[in-house]
């Protein structure tokens, strides 16, 4: 129950707090022991009504104390020209600006590395812990505390401003953003880490209510919940099951038609990006029968946003449906994907529906060389057994 | 805050290019220069012209050339007064050298 509260206090008591003292380092550590004043005393006085004023106030105090007791750090803060804040906590929740746009922003700035990115996101807007983050990419926690250190250190040294971006700048940061979340959606959704995907869906529905006037924000999140749409039935057995080969009555509705409300909101206001095709294709891929001319003219229009030889390789998928496989592997063959397992799987694929068996089965091994989670190695295998 | 903007060149960037060309990209140095956010800034002679010192055990050593062989060459800097990273990397993105096969280190002075 409080760890729910919490959970959905942090992003906006944090951004507060980054908007209050100018720094990120004072903030985190603010914004931490307010959240730990409160755990001992909502245990015990039940949750007030105004939490996140209560918690923002509180840790304004508990920055203020930090600057008082380290002055040669307060110098150098904006904190000093603020008024000071109440005694009392009297700020009722309405009065709690919304910063966690500026938070988006500021986390996601191309001056900081890709992984930083990730992990600051992940921390300042989601809430989860450092060790909770490590565990989610795989890498030890000592690592994950250097990562988010030193990216709080370029913030504060480099000047990296909290704010909204000037005008000219929005359209690139916004597509940083938006990177960001999807990756981390990704990084769920392929080692089959639900946590993570449904953690991406949470940020990326907050950006949309802080950005409703940005359409490929909300191209990304229909694209994601109609990925996500088709979690259950993606691995059976720890297998991955393809596609064509799903349990239809495993599929969340509820997922597929706010996904699809949302590419339709999207597609009315005239958005055409990237996100928003994708999230077309992923719309096209829950109806029956599948239109397959459709999705490959949404391949070649994503082909031209993104030039990308993996969304080649996605249109020739689409392409064998369409024309054939000879057709489709005439492009494939034409990609520089050797070291990306989805080409040789491809590959495979259309070498044994054009029965060629030896090529098949060397592409199979090749795919299998590659493939980085069991589910993925044991679907693979079973193909190559078949031959 | 106060930034560097360190300019790297390739070498050859120049070459094939017209004299109304170099004017042109010349001409784009000074008019950042004259940006008032600019506090100041310099060009370097060329590489060949420098020599590097180090101690090593308490004798100087010097060498013909720049410290490090690399693919670009530091050839000059600005110091700029900017609002904050976006508005310092706004003016390193102004500097011709960026477009022309080089790059821009913008790195932010330790304030005193």
């Amino acid at each position: 129950m409080l760890e729910e509260i919490f959970r959905d206090q942090w992003a906006r008591v944090f951004a507060a707090l980054v908007s209050y003292t100018g720094d990120v380092d004072v903030a985190e550590e603010a914004a931490q022991e307010a959240f730990a004043v409160a755990a001992e005393r909502w245990a015990r006085d039940g949750v007030p009504d105004n939490p996140g004023a209560w918690l923002v106030v509180t840790g304004r105090h508990r920055a203020i104390d930090r600057l008082r007791r380290d002055r040669t750090h307060a110098d150098k803060l904006r904190l000093l020209d603020r008024p000071e804040p109440g005694e009392e906590v009297t700020m009722d929740e309405s009065a709690l600006p919304d910063e966690r746009l500026e938070l988006f922003f500021l986390c996601c700035h191309p001056a900081l590395a890709d992984e930083a990115q990730v992990a600051l996101t992940l921390r300042a807007l989601g809430g989860l812990s450092t060790p909770e983050i490590a565990r989610a990419f795989l890498v030890s926690e000592e690592t994950m505390k250097r990562r988010l250190t030193r990216a709080r250190d370029k913030i504060r040294a480099a000047g990296i401003p909290f704010g909204i971006p000037r005008e000219h700048l929005l359209p690139a940061r916004l597509e940083a953003v938006l990177s960001v979340l999807y990756l981390i959606f990704n990084q769920g959704y392929g080692d089959g880490r639900a946590d993570l995907a449904a953690e991406a869906v949470r940020l990326t529905r907050i950006l949309v209510e802080l950005a409703p006037g940005e359409p490929e924000a909300a191209g990304l999140l229909a694209l994601m919940l109609l990925h996500d749409s088709r979690r259950a039935a993606r691995v059976r057995d720890g297998e991955i099951v393809l596609l064509h080969e799903q349990d239809r009555d495993l599929w969340d509705t509820g997922r597929i038609e706010e996904g699809q409300a949302l590419l339709d909101r999207a597609l009315a206001r005239g958005a055409r990006g990237a996100y928003v095709v994708q999230a077309a294709i992923a719309a096209l891929q829950t109806e029956e029968p599948i239109d397959w001319p459709a999705v490959a003219a949404l391949y070649d229009r994503l082909r031209e946003l993104t030039g990308s030889a993996v969304v080649e390789l996605n249109r020739a998928v689409a392409v064998a449906e369409v024309e054939g496989p000879r057709a489709a592997l005439a492009i494939v063959d034409g990609l520089g994907l050797d070291g990306y397992r989805y080409f040789h799987s491809t590959r495979a694929e259309l070498l044994r529906r054009l029965d060629d068996t030896a090529g098949a089965r060397a592409a199979y091994r090749r795919a299998l060389e590659l493939a980085t989670t069991e589910a993925e190695r044991r679907f693979l295998t079973r193909r190559l057994g078949e031959l | 805050m106060r930034y560097a903007l360190l300019i790297n060149e390739r070498p050859g960037a120049y070459d094939g290019l017209t004299a109304d060309e170099r004017a042109a990209i010349t001409a784009e140095y000074v008019a950042l220069m004259k940006d008032e956010r600019m506090i100041g800034g310099e060009r370097l002679q060329p590489a060949e012209t420098a020599t590097t010192v180090r101690i090593q055990g308490g004798r100087t050593l010097m060498t013909d050339g720049p410290f490090a062989d690399t693919k670009e060459i530091f050839g000059g800097f600005y110091i700029v007064e900017a609002e904050d990273l976006d508005d310092a990397l706004e003016l390193a993105a102004r500097v011709p050298a960026a477009r022309l096969g080089g790059s821009v280190e913008v790195r932010p002075l330790v304030e005193r």
